[in-house]
């Protein structure tokens, strides 16, 4: 399964590394303009190496009210430094700008059609689906600084369509449950 | 004098095959070793990995000897490695120079052909 662009995303419910519960749609007020949500873990290089970027962008956009959410539905039985703990000991460590969720029973995953980490899906103030693909065209450049998912938070913030609404996500595959 | 011996192990699940393939051509033909040949290996199951030892793609081998020796609780199984740049970046692949420099010491010890 996954979603097309402009359609609805899924709504969830997930624990955040403080037990606190998030939800893909915030009511506000005031309603976010837009919602990123990010699929990623703690053990993929992709991941890893786009992170510093993801970051900067949820900390640059946040004083327009974008919302980033970012999900770890790995399985944690075959890569423990995918479990809940481990996620909770990196945001203790590291300065993390939005939750880290969990998604353990990989539902939301599924439901968003996530394919690789990072998976990057950003929803407008309706919930639809207005971008979904790599943050930037590539992870060994970090001047390119997100630029594909900041053009796509600038055209959803400006009212207009992004003009790349689709690129392909490169990352380490999912790991699903068996 | 012998031929170097290098071997890409490889999972499909990660997308970095293909640029660590051509950063050890590159690194090869930057020492006047073009005609080494790098065997690629498909490491396909938990079983081939726990067989090889393999603690995720790509690992290359230079002689048998991991080019970036595993941590003692890196994880054996199917997945990305991550290595870091020399400039302390998170990266899928080795650093270009730490590839070049490995190649460069295993010759040397092995007297090979160019």
């Amino acid at each position: 399964m996954s979603i097309s662009i402009g359609a609805h995303a899924p709504d969830f419910q997930l624990p955040d590394t403080d037990g606190a519960t998030w939800s893909a749609f915030d009511p506000g007020p005031p309603t976010p303009p837009a919602t990123v949500v990010v699929f990623t873990c703690n053990h993929c290089p992709y991941a890893l190496a786009l992170q510093d970027r993801l970051a900067d962008a949820a900390r640059d956009y946040a004083d327009r009210g974008v919302r980033f959410l970012a999900i770890n539905a790995n399985d944690a039985d075959r890569y423990p430094r995918d479990s809940y703990e481990a996620m909770q000991r990196r945001v203790a460590g590291e300065d993390w700008p939005m939750p880290y969720l969990h998604d353990a029973t990989q539902e939301v995953a599924h439901a968003y059609g996530a394919k690789v980490t990072p998976d990057v899906f950003v929803l407008d103030s309706e919930r639809r689906l207005r971008y979904r693909g790599a943050p930037d065209g590539d992870y060994d450049d970090p001047g390119q600084n997100a630029e594909w998912l900041r053009e796509a938070l600038d055209a959803v913030l400006g009212g207009s369509e992004p003009s790349r609404a689709e690129t392909k996500p490169v990352g380490c595959s999912i790991k699903w449950k068996p | 004098m012998r031929e170097l011996d290098v071997e890409l192990l490889w999972w499909e699940g990660c997308p970095s095959t293909d640029r660590a393939l051509a950063a050890v051509r590159e690194a090869l033909t930057d020492l006047g070793l073009e005609a080494v040949e790098v065997r690629m290996r498909e490491v396909k199951d938990d079983r081939d990995a726990a067989q090889t030892g393999f603690v995720g793609s790509p690992t290359i081998l230079i002689d048998g000897v991991d080019l970036v020796p595993a941590a003692a609780d890196e994880q054996i199984g199917l997945s990305c490695r991550v290595y870091r740049r020399r400039d302390g970046r998170v990266s899928p692949i080795p650093d270009p120079d730490d590839l070049r420099e490995a190649l460069r010491l295993a010759a040397e010890r092995a007297e090979v052909k160019r």
